[in-house]
């Protein structure tokens, strides 16, 4: 049966459209989400898209966590379920404290754009098992708030249980401590990541074909996962 | 009625790019003498009732301030007060 993999679209979200079609390129299911409803529908993972929910006010997500349908997000991920934020997801799943640490402005201060290349260094999560240890991916990056923080012993704590997932490779686009671009969680299912992998889906529009890899990991690993 | 205001500034030890990007911008107003500037946010809230301290910290602590690298602070004031005496 086919995977079915929600995407939640909030007002101000911009990549639910591209998350989808990536999610479809990979060979599952997508299904929306609206924020407004606390209801999965059913389905198998989640994936929080970037953009600009609820313009972001106050801090970059802040206002996204307090959605009906995160509650059912917090929920999930806490019984299991592969989720998946991406840019702005990434600082929502932050700030619903389901990832440790915040996205604070750039350290330039600039909107950063470009292509970028990461390695994946996390291979054991529900959202990178495609992935081979130290593999370098090209994806592109694109915020203004993607400076990774959290105090000393956080990060020193997520580099030794292994939950950096990927860091930035051939410069530091926002000045993230540690040159961390993803994260996840103690369990593995739940992943945060600055760049954009649904964008690096097609040779049309993406500079690779390694977003893909993002997604169908969660395909192999929902596959492997005990009913 | 007495408001709640709630200042919410970055902690210490984050650093902040606006405040630093002010601070490199003053010289060109010929000001040479100011060590840091950091930049937070005023919140006002008004109750329909009563002010209420401990709901306004939790409010501050739950949404307006985000406790992994913001502090923040409460206090009363008159409703009626003027934001900032000016001499």
């Amino acid at each position: 049966m086919t995977a079915r993999i929600g995407v939640v679209t909030f007002p101000g979200s911009l990549d639910d459209g591209d998350a989808a079609r990536a999610v479809r390129i990979a060979g599952a299911e997508p299904v929306r989400l609206w924020h407004g409803e606390p209801e999965l529908h059913g389905v198998d993972a989640v994936v929080l898209p970037g953009g600009f929910s609820y313009g972001d006010y106050l801090r970059c997500g802040a206002i996204a966590r307090f959605a009906p349908v995160m509650e059912k997000v917090v929920d999930a991920a806490g019984a299991g379920m592969p989720v998946l934020g991406i840019c702005n997801g990434f600082q929502i799943l932050c700030e619903a404290h389901l990832l440790p640490g915040a996205l604070t402005r750039n350290q330039h201060l600039h909107f950063r754009n470009r292509d970028q290349i990461l390695r994946i260094e996390a291979t054991g999560t529900a959202w990178t098992n495609a992935f081979q240890p130290g593999q370098e991916v090209l994806i592109p990056v694109k915020n203004g708030e993607g400076c990774y923080v959290a105090d000393p012993a956080t990060l020193d704590a997520l580099e030794a249980e292994g939950r950096v997932v990927a860091r930035y490779v051939g410069g530091n686009p926002n000045g993230s401590q540690r040159d961390i671009a993803a994260i996840t969680n103690q369990a593995g299912n739940v992943v945060g990541i600055m760049p954009h992998p649904e964008h690096a889906v097609e040779a049309l529009t993406g500079p690779s074909l390694d977003g893909i890899g993002f997604f169908t990991s969660v395909l192999k690993h929902l596959v492997g996962a005990p009913a | 009625m007495p408001r709640v205001v709630v200042d919410v500034m970055l902690k210490p030890e984050i650093l902040d790019p606006q405040g630093q990007a002010v601070a490199n911008a003053l010289p060109r107003l010929g000001v040479n003498d100011v060590a840091s500037v950091r930049i937070g946010r005023r919140i006002e809230i008004d109750f329909t009732g009563e002010p209420d301290l401990d709901r306004a910290r939790e409010i501050a602590d739950k949404l307006l301030a985000n406790p992994v690298i913001e502090d923040f602070t409460v206090r009363l004031v008159e409703a009626d007060e003027p934001v900032e005496a000016r001499p």
